[in-house]
């Protein structure tokens, strides 16, 4: 079970939290200007690397409050938590 | 170059008891790898291992190289729990699962190797009035399919699984399944030795502790694998790595739909019979069944972040046993012996990709999650035709990529469990 | 009752003055309190416990601890039954009762040992290779296989007892109560960290309470409880003995079951959990787990009377029990040497200490040698003979390179071996932290790598097997986990205990014994529970299963309820001997949790019965239950179904329920709607966004119906949302889906849209909904409310007021999911109750009549109006549901671009009509798959199935809706609908059965 750092609440047990998926993913700003393939791409695509990986979570049992993880997905290791509006840290490779 | 095994009975046993076993031959080579194959396949789990037979039997193409990283049959073949079925919803989905079963069917026979295939019923369990509604439309498009499916009632399932708690006032209250009969399982590492062993008699090579570290393009197609143990030509690869697919596409820079998760399993330790048939229970996140050495084989479900690491949480298995006690209350004192993870590829959909790519001679097959034991035959055989027409079977012409643009998805999640 | 003839009359830390009686296969035994099942026995002469899994062969007690394969009892009856228990962990108890496994008729005569004459023709993986023909008969075998495989017996009742969980902090682990474990603890806790020690024995000292060595000029005993006794006095310390770590998990997670009466008996004191799961986070941990001896492996090694060296000096140490009166030693450390003085001391015979060693040097072997006992160096056992115990051993010499034996052989008579191939350091718990082993040559065993998690390994199990580096090691890693912990580095650092160390010889592996000339390593067992016999991992190599997962899987080593704690090392040298690997380059299969096999009560804790999912229940449910309701079960909510009166069936109950509705006043608890408070400057913004339709233009005190979709177009959830005030709006979800809708909405407020200023509230359980709907609906509400006026054109369709209703503050809207007139009453939920008790009161006189979910859906199904989840399952969009008016070309919202893809603009895709069966008796089954034509030959094409199916009492009629291909285009064509036994022909028509032009609505 993870050990995950709510940037409001600190450290927690994972179960309070919910997933997001990859982070950093923008809604496209005119969606209808998109060729089926980019729309996809939006959609769908995903890196799913093996190694760091930038995601969202949720303090759904918390403070409902959205922030970001770089977690490596090989050793769970989390190396980074920071929130929503700020910039992934510099060591991710993303 | 075909290699001829030696052939498994009952007299061979006897035969062979009489030297103490001394005589028997390999069940598969351990070659070095050539320079060249027509065909590479990566990963040698079940599906890959299926491919390459089905390659040589069927379409007479024999020189394959099957790399795998790690040992045969080692990531999510030897790591399932073992349940065959092909009760889907949607025609597409129907097709291809009862095309692996029927398969399955004639396994053991056909790759004289005892896989163990045990029809012994799958149960899907209904809980409340909306799981009967999908229930019901379910075995109905099943049955239209010409695919067996029954439903059952409350009374019918407690005499099916006598141990099971289907008393109303269970939090789980047992309102009825679904069963088909022909489900069950088949022994998992049976399944990919079986197929090994039936490739490498025809020739194929299964190159193990060999790692895929890169793939060579040549203009729009592709000229051959790196690997840990040097460079290897072909024209022709075909990608059956599930859990790692997202990686192999990454080696030529092509975008999957794809997420790896880990899946936890575990079984119990081993008891005298009390459950014979499959039980499943959607709603809940529960599947059960009981192994022929008297182990629970229990499934848990899918841990919700990616990872790579064949390992999930502890919550996650702790609230699939106080589902499975809820159903089960007689199983509170067994133990639990063994847990465990896989990754699955996990497509948006619920269903696999086997499919041409952009690039001319690569070939995918992922996105099964939790579904790829049960179509281990039927996947390998569609996707032998995929690569050696350069073109997909009827049975997986849906399932290419290009349906995630066009949004002809094969939505096999089941519905939501929402009502008013 | 029998005599305890192998009992010694001194020694041991068993309670000679509380004797208990228990019953083992139906006869009586004594023992006593301190004993386990396995000494108890054994102080009887008991030394048969068991049968083999597949050859049945006859098995006695191995060891002395969890490691043990062989000695499996069903323990307990009934409901409280446990099966595979170890006999050497069950803690005797007054009366307890338990029996042998896997064997009919009875342990000493078992049937099942047919198999052991069959047993060449049975070698590993015999069943992949046959049971093949005919093709139909493997059913027959396999119900044959079945039956003769598992243990012991399940319960055949549910478990009486219940289970506890407990979440825990601390700064040091310490995992394992034997000497390093008791050393790292008090460093720890010295240096004031928070300290857990666990210990799954049920007192502390672990390999010491069998050992009978001297620390710091004290007996081990004395020496374990002073540490015991400074550490109970610490309040910073927690102490679990009988308390097995049993999964170390990512970031430092760790789980520990504790068996807190099990050795009280089966039904123990019923206000006290049977055992507790401790949920651990720990900042480090230590590892001190200790190590396994190996067995040898020989011919005829898993005879009864055949144990571990250690196991036989714990018997006599601590339990006070003789395991044999003439022992012969097999060995190939030294460690064997200090249990042949301690079994000498207390009287036993010692025959011969065979060593696989040319001289045995060591200062033990001096010892043993000067009592006159003769050691035979380079020797072996070459086969044991015997049956259901051990007679006497066959000695033959090993030749120089030890893989052949030579000279004569010499018979010794015995009735028990020892033998010690060595120690495998437990280094379980540190492969699940993801720590990588390394193989010590020289230790011959594999110990902990570097570690990946916040951990350190001592003693033993980092394989330091000498007593006084233990302490020492124990003592620097308990004060460097406390250290790393960020705890006192000044600590005062207690003196190192000093002890004179023993000059041990080094270890000699010998993996195999080899067989005699001309025969075969067929009895050669290496996994005892599983009976896997090193010829069986010959076979595994030479059929080209090479990798050592292979070898597991393919002959099941490993795999028993022991998990391989005695064999796997052993399998696996012998597995690289054959293949001309090394041993590291064979390396080990994965080790998993749980370290032993852990109770699935346990896991759960209270999570089960009634708390195994919170039931949901609306302030009214009492008034439900009393009114005779059925309910069902929707998400976590139990909601009321139907209100059948005596004698009425459902059916009739809900056609009453429907008529009385349409014709009068029904009530409905809408209390389980999800409802969300949404505030902000921008909520009109963020609305328009998340549904299909614009609600920029919505006024004040009204209402609008929207629909969500998922950003792939399809069909999320729906409801209707207020405009209670300038920024406040008041959105209704499906009860199923009112948490989900909720997250969604944060989601797309915090990740996508932060500069909106928006904020969303659940008010679900905050607020009590009672539906009034019916052409009297008005009239009811008017008089129980005073300050809204409900003059239709004041109070119009699709608007909300707040008052007082029945003098209670409430909102009331003017919505319907009915088709009536009707209101939505919402109150505080602690009013709830009142409000439906005083409208149930007054709407007397209007006939008012409860109705619950199935005549809702009824009553909504004859509108055409969908449920979300139920005409829809994730793959619908608006468009097919006819809701393209609501699907706003103006503006962006979630999921609008992929209505536009393809597939989701097909001609024919399914759309939502309505179904009339031609024969209005006919209620279609929900579920039911729709058809153009039926054909007996199967794939038959389906067009679209049925979602929502009734009798519809005030129609006459059936009615149904359904999802087919191009229905929109197809009303008025007949369609079919295959049953199980006759096809129902059905007519399309639009999804309006009931007053389409809406009339009703105004009562």
């Amino acid at each position: 079970m993870l050990l995950i750092k709510c940037p409001w609440c600190g450290d927690r047990d994972e179960h309070e939290f919910s997933y997001g998926g990859e982070a950093h993913i923008v809604r496209p700003r005119d969606p209808e200007k998109l060729t089926d393939d980019q729309w996809a791409d939006y959609l769908f695509m995903r890196k799913n690397p093996k190694g760091a990986h930038l995601e969202r979570w949720v303090h759904a049992h918390g403070c409902r409050r959205w922030f970001n993880v770089e977690r490596d997905t090989v050793t769970h290791a989390i190396t980074a938590v920071y929130k929503m509006n700020e910039k992934p840290p510099r060591s991710s490779k993303t | 170059m075909n290699n001829k095994p030696s052939k498994y009975s009952i007299v061979s046993l006897v035969r062979n008891a009489l030297n103490y076993h001394q005589n028997w031959q390999e069940a598969w080579r351990s070659p070095e790898p050539k320079k060249e194959y027509d065909v590479i396949i990566v990963g040698a789990g079940g599906h890959g291992l299926a491919t390459a037979y089905y390659l040589a039997k069927e379409h007479g193409v024999t020189d394959i190289a099957v790399l795998e990283k790690g040992w045969l049959g080692g990531g999510n073949t030897g790591r399932n729990t073992t349940i065959i079925r092909s009760n889907y919803l949607w025609d597409e989905s129907a097709a291809i699962y009862e095309h692996a079963l029927k398969l399955y069917e004639g396994l053991s026979q056909e790759l004289n190797y005892n896989i163990m295939l045990s029809q012994r019923g799958v149960l899907n369990l209904a809980h409340n009035l909306h799981d009967l509604r999908e229930l019901s439309r379910r075995v109905n498009a099943i049955r239209l399919n010409g695919v067996d499916s029954e439903i059952l009632t409350t009374e019918q399932v407690k005499a099916m699984v006598p141990i099971m708690n289907t008393s109303p006032h269970s939090r789980y209250p047992v309102l009825g399944a679904s069963l088909q009969r022909r489900g069950g399982t088949a022994r998992h590492d049976a399944v990919a030795w079986g197929f090994a062993r039936g490739a490498d008699a025809r020739g194929v090579d299964i190159i193990q502790n060999c790692e895929v570290t890169g793939i060579k393009r040549n203009g729009a197609g592709v000229e051959g694998v790196q690997t840990s143990r040097g460079f290897i030509k072909a024209k022709k690869i075909g990608v059956v790595a599930a859990g790692h697919s997202s990686v192999l596409a990454d080696m030529v820079g092509l975008r999957l739909p794809i997420e790896s998760h880990p899946l936890q399993a575990l079984v119990s330790e081993p008891i005298k019979p009390v459950l014979d048939t499959v039980v499943m229970s959607a709603a809940v996140h529960v599947y059960v069944s009981q192994s022929d050495k008297g182990e629970l084989v229990i499934g848990a479900g899918i841990d919700s972040y990616n990872s790579y690491a064949q390992r999930g949480s502890f919550q996650v298995v702790q609230h699939q046993i106080g589902a499975l006690l809820e159903l089960f209350p007689i199983f509170s004192r067994l133990r639990m012996l063994r847990q465990w993870g896989g990754i699955v590829d996990v497509c948006p959909d619920a269903s696999p990709i086997i499919s041409k790519t952009p690039i001319k001679g690569l070939y995918f097959n992922c996105g099964w999650g939790t579904g790829g034991f049960k179509t281990t035959p039927g996947s390998g055989w569609v996707f032998a035709h995929t690569i050696a027409q350069d073109r997909p079977h009827r049975l997986n012409e849906p399932y290419n990529l290009e349906r995630f643009s066009t949004a002809y998805l094969i939505d096999e999640h089941g519905a939501a469990a929402v009502a008013h | 009752m029998s005599q305890q003839t192998y009992r010694l009359a001194v020694g041991g830390h068993i309670d000679r003055t509380r004797p208990l009686s228990f019953d083992f296969n139906g006869k009586r035994y004594g023992g006593y309190v301190g004993d386990t099942l396995a000494s108890a026995l054994l102080a009887n002469g008991v030394h048969l416990v068991g049968r083999s899994y597949k050859y049945h062969r006859p098995r006695g007690v191995l060891s002395a601890g969890s490691e043990e394969p062989n000695a499996l009892v069903q323990h307990g009856t009934g409901g409280a039954t446990d099966p595979n228990f170890r006999a050497t962990q069950v803690e005797l108890y007054d009366e307890l009762v338990a029996a042998s496994q896997n064997c009919w008729p009875s342990v000493s005569f078992d049937l099942g040992a047919v198999n052991s004459l069959f047993s060449r023709v049975l070698p590993a993986g015999f069943y992949y290779k046959t049971f093949m023909w005919p093709k139909a008969f493997w059913k027959y075998y396999e119900y044959v296989i079945r039956r003769a495989a598992g243990l012991g017996r399940a319960p055949d009742a549910p478990d009486p007892a219940y289970y506890d969980n407990m979440h825990v902090h601390c700064e040091v682990l310490v995992v394992g109560g034997g000497v390093t474990g008791l050393a790292a603890a008090l460093s720890a806790a010295r240096a004031d960290a928070r300290v857990i020690l666990a210990d799954e024995q049920c007192e502390f000292g672990g390999g010491l309470l069998g050992a009978g060595e001297q620390i710091d000029g004290m007996s081990t005993d004395e020496w374990v409880a002073q540490a015991v006794a400074e550490l109970a006095s610490m309040k910073q310390v927690t102490l679990l003995p009988r308390s097995t770590v049993i999964g170390y998990f990512d970031h430092n997670f760790l789980t520990i079951a504790e068996r807190i009466q099990d050795h009280l008996g089966p039904m123990g004191t019923p206000d006290k959990a049977r055992q507790r799961l401790w949920k651990v986070r720990a900042k480090q941990v230590v590892l001190a787990t200790g190590a396994h001896e190996r067995p040898m492996v020989f011919k005829n090694n898993d005879r009864p009377g055949i144990m571990l060296a250690s196991a036989a000096q714990t018997y006599v140490n601590r339990f006070a029990v003789k395991p044999g009166n003439n022992v012969v030693f097999f060995t190939n450390n030294d460690s064997a040497y200090g249990a042949a003085l301690t079994l000498a001391e207390a009287g036993i015979k010692v025959a011969a200490v065979l060593d696989v060693r040319a001289q045995p040097t060591g200062r033990l072997a001096t010892k043993v040698r000067d009592r006159g006992i003769e050691i035979l160096g380079r020797h072996a056992i070459a086969a044991a003979m015997g049956k259901k115990r051990v007679s006497a051993v066959e000695v033959m010499m090993l030749n120089e390179s030890a893989d052949r034996l030579i000279g004569t052989a010499r018979k010794i008579a015995c009735d028990l071996v020892c033998m010690s191939a060595g120690w495998s350091p437990a280094v379980h718990l540190f492969s699940q932290s993801r720590g990588k082993l390394k193989y010590d040559a020289n230790r011959s065993c594999f110990v902990p790598g570097d570690s990946v998690q916040a951990e350190r390994s001592a003693g033993a199990a980092n394989g330091t097997f000498s007593l006084a580096a233990c302490i020492v090691e124990g003592h620097e890693a308990g004060l460097a986990a406390a250290t790393d912990a960020g705890y006192n580095k000044n600590a005062s650092v207690p003196k190192a205990p000093v002890r004179q160390e023993i000059e041990e010889a080094p270890v000699d592996p010998l993996w195999l014994v080899p067989a005699k000339a001309g025969e075969h390593t067929n009895k050669h067992f290496v996994d005892f529970q599983n009976d896997v016999t090193a010829a069986d991992v010959v076979l595994a190599a030479r059929e080209g299963y090479r990798s050592v997962e292979h070898l597991k899987r393919y002959t099941t080593m490993g795999m028993g309820t022991d998990q391989g704690k005695t064999s796997n090392v052993n399998a696996l040298a012998i597995f690289g001997q054959v293949l001309g690997s090394d041993i590291p380059d064979v390396g080990t299969t994965t080790f998993r949790p749980p370290y032993t096999p852990v109770t699935f009560g346990v896991l759960v804790g209270r999570d089960v019965g009634e708390l195994a999912d919170p039931v949901r229940r609306t302030p009214m449910h009492q008034w439900h239950e009393s009114k005779g309701a059925k309910f069902e079960d929707v998400g976590q909510w139990r909601r009321p179904w139907y209100y059948p009166l005596p004698g009425e069936s459902m059916q009739d109950a809900v056609n009453r329920e429907c008529l009385a509705t349409r014709k009068a006043i029904g009530i409905l608890d809408a209390s389980t709607l999800g409802k969300i408070d949404i505030r902000g400057p921008h909520a009109a913004e963020f609305l328009d966004r998340i549904y299909t339709n614009g609600w920029k233009k919505l006024a004040i005190g009204r209402c609008r119906y929207g629909v969500m979709c998922g950003e792939d177009g399809m069909v999320f959830d729906d409801g209707v949302t207020a405009r209670l005030g300038e920024n406040h709006y008041w959105m209704t979800t499906t009860t199923g889906n009112a948490a989900r809708v909720l997250a969604w909405l944060e989601e797309w407020l915090q990740t996508e849209w932060p500069e909106l200023k928006v904020y969303c509230n659940s008010m679900t359980e905050h607020w009590a909904t009672a539906s009034v709907a019916g052409p009297l609906a008005r009239k009811l509400v008017a008089k129980l409310t005073s300050d809204i006026d409900f003059d239709p054109d004041n109070f119009p369709f699709m608007s909300c007021r707040e008052g007082a209703v029945a003098g209670i503050p409430a909102r009331v809207f003017r919505i319907s999911f009915t088709g009536e007139l009707s209101f939505e009453i919402n109150v505080r939920s602690s009013c709830g109750r009142a409000l439906w008790n005083t409208l149930m009161t007054v709407g007397e006189q209007y006939g008012i009549t409860p109705f619950g979910t199935e005549a809702m859906h009824v009553l909504r199904a004859e509108k055409g109006f969908i449920i979300a989840g139920q005409e829809t399952d994730g793959t619908v969009t608006p468009i097919d549901l006819g809701l393209e008016p609501m699907v706003s070309k103006r503006k962006d919202f979630i999921g609008k671009r992929s209505l536009s893809r393809p597939d989701t603009q097909r001609e024919d895709r399914k759309q939502l009509v309505g179904l009339l069966p031609v024969d209005a008796r006919e209620v279609l089954p929900e579920g039911s798959q729709i058809v153009e034509k039926v054909d007996d030959k199967p794939p038959v094409p389906m067009i679209g199935h049925v979602t929502s199916s009734y009798y519809s009492a005030y129609l006459e009629r059936s009615i149904a809706l359904a999802l087919i291909k191009r229905g929109r285009s197809r009303h008025g064509e007949t369609v079919q609908v295959p049953l199980e036994d006759k096809v129902v022909p059905a007519k399309i028509s639009a999804p309006q059965f009931y007053d389409p032009e809406g009339v009703r609505i105004n009562g």
